[in-house]
């Protein structure tokens, strides 16, 4: 569904990515792991169209380093950003309604909302609140929400986990689970190497901008070297 | 007591005028960070086309109202042209420059658009047709015209319209959204362009209507008249704060309360050395005292509601 390759990212004089390649198959999900600066938020911003890249992205068999950015959702691609982004003086639902800004159906979007709230309880108690006013974990429900509005064929997650409370991440990976069960296909960067890899069925893992190794999750997890350096035992 | 209530109406009216025009410029700064001075000269081109369309339709023999009903929507639809195509022409080629740049070129398109105008109407003082019936009314010892009332209630309701716009409209959202997060509201599938057009064309239509408000009121326009009514419309959207379109609505008015204000007292605070054509400096004392103590406005937070 998702091919890169050789896909490189620079700022300036730093090489952030270096032709990395990888592929994401339909309703697989993938995992992208490695320490901080590895080059994963980098990865997903070249996809994304965010920042500008050299290589090849392929996804339904159509380039996607050509296209507008804007368009990148409407060829069904949905990016939760690192940092959430929620937008801070719109409200939740006014957030949840921009994730659907490519759609029409006025019915289904309504109906898409209350499964949002129902996948997250607390978002639909804090609908008129300014999504600015949210706690950290509220935003990235929101985030995540936000990007399940547009039904995209294929999720990219950029730390979901990121400076959350055991607790919140738990109910956000619990979300994710359920929407990678119903099909989505799903890409998931975190440096959380123990969580992405019991979420995933593959996972790759990102070292200065390369990517070092790669295999089946549930064997990664059992790896020596991935033991030693990203789980810390 | 009288003097008092007759220069709150005043206010009131050249407020009006200043709102619309401030709304302008606090919307293209909430979405791009851009003052765009040209739209002082927005509001001339709006003026001056009037009262040309007006003035020839009354010569052909065609009734005031309806001669004054083309006029507003030749201006209008010609000044949002000319925002939209400013924008194209003059800003979209620096959006990724360093922010003085399009500042200056600002400044620049504000010449260009000054000296086209004086190519093309001359140097002269420009009357504004009769468009509106001369009727006067009294009430509690204030009088006012027909054409303050109406120069009132059509900004109010423009100012309605335009906020109705913005909170309840997925344009409006769009724009909101943009102004808070140009990369994110792109990954929703906003294309930033078109919502930057859509900031220049409704900003340069309320340009338009405020135009033949003031030509209306004065009846007089000239070429360089865009200069000092975009500076104090500019003035009223940093009072207010500006990128926030409640400040720059409050801004204007204020700011036409305080010109008003001070205008009919000047002569008693000065012992009659200064007259009230000293008005202008009201503005631009607020300017300098917001400037120093607040320079966020009076809505604008460290962040603002940008847009
Ligand atoms: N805008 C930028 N300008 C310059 N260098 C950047 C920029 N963004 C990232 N980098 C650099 O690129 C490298 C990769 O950064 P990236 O954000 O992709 O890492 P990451 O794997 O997502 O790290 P983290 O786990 O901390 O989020 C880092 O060395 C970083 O300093
Ligand atoms: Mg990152």
């Amino acid at each position: 569904m998702l091919e890169v390759t050789g896909l490189h990212v620079a700022y300036g004089g730093i090489q952030a990515v270096r032709s990395i390649t990888f592929h994401v198959k339909q309703g697989e999900t993938v995992a992208l792991v490695g320490a901080n600066g590895a080059g994963k938020t980098s990865t997903l911003k070249a996809i994304s169209r965010i920042v500008p890249a050299t290589g090849d992205v392929h996804f339904c068999g159509e380039k996607m380093l050509q296209i507008p950015p804007h368009d990148l959702i409407r060829k069904g691609i949905a990016l939760v950003p690192e940092g959430r982004g929620v937008f801070p003086r719109l409200t939740v639902a006014e957030n949840l309604a921009m994730g659907a800004f490519i759609r029409d159906d006025k019915a289904e979007i309504a109906r898409d909302v209350e499964r949002m709230y129902a996948y997250f309880p607390r978002l639909k108690e804090r609908e008129t609140q300014l999504a600015g006013t949210l706690s950290g974990g509220e935003q990235q429900m929101l985030a995540l929400g936000r990007a399940l509005m547009s039904r995209p064929k294929l999720l990219l997650l950029d730390e979901p986990s990121m400076g959350l409370a055991p607790i919140m991440v738990q109910k956000i990976f619990e979300v994710v689970r359920a929407v990678a069960a119903e099909g989505m296909t799903i890409l998931l960067i975190e440096q959380n190497a123990k969580l992405a890899l019991e979420v995933s069925q593959r996972a790759y893992v990102m070292e200065s901008g390369e990517i070092t190794l790669t295999g089946n999750s549930a064997e990664l997890l059992h790896d020596p070297k991935v033991k030693a350096a990203y789980l810390g035992e | 007591m009288d003097i008092f209530l007759q220069q709150i109406v005043n206010g009131l009216v050249q407020g009006s005028i200043y709102a619309l025009v401030a709304l302008g410029y606090t919307m293209v700064y909430g979405i791009m960070g851009l003052i765009n001075f040209a739209h002082g000269e927005v509001v001339m081109i709006g003026t001056l086309t009037a009262i040309t369309v007006a003035g020839s339709l009354l010569a052909a023999g065609m009734p005031p109202a309806l001669a004054g009903l083309a006029a507003l929507i030749v201006a209008t639809l010609l000044c949002m042209a000319l925002g939209w195509g400013l924008e194209r022409i003059a800003y979209r080629p620096l959006r990724n420059a360093p922010r003085l740049t399009p500042l200056i070129t600002a400044i620049g398109m504000s010449i260009i658009l000054q000296n086209l105008a004086m190519i093309l109407w001359g140097r002269n003082y420009q009357t504004f047709p009769p468009l509106f019936p001369k009727v006067n009314f009294e009430l509690a010892g204030v009088h006012f015209t027909a054409v303050q009332v109406i120069i009132v209630l059509l900004s109010a309701a423009t100012m309605l319209s335009l906020t109705l716009l913005v909170y309840r409209t997925k344009l409006g959202m769009a724009m909101r959204a943009t102004a808070q997060n140009p990369a994110v509201a792109g990954l929703m599938g906003v294309n930033s362009n078109r919502v930057i057009s859509a900031a220049f064309v409704i900003g340069s239509a309320l340009a338009a209507l405020a135009g033949i408000m003031v030509g209306a009121y004065y009846e007089i326009a000239h070429y360089q008249m865009g200069f000092m009514l975009g500076l104090k419309a500019f003035t009223a959207a940093v009072l207010g704060g500006i990128g926030n379109l409640l400040g720059a609505m409050a801004g204007g008015i204020l700011l036409g309360l305080i010109e008003a204000l001070g205008a009919g007292y000047i002569g008693d605070l000065t012992g009659g050395f200064l007259g009230s054509h000293y008005q202008d400096i009201f503005a631009f004392m607020v300017l300098i005292v917001v400037l120093m103590f607040r320079p966020s406005g009076l809505f604008g937070e460290k962040t603002g509601d940008r847009a």
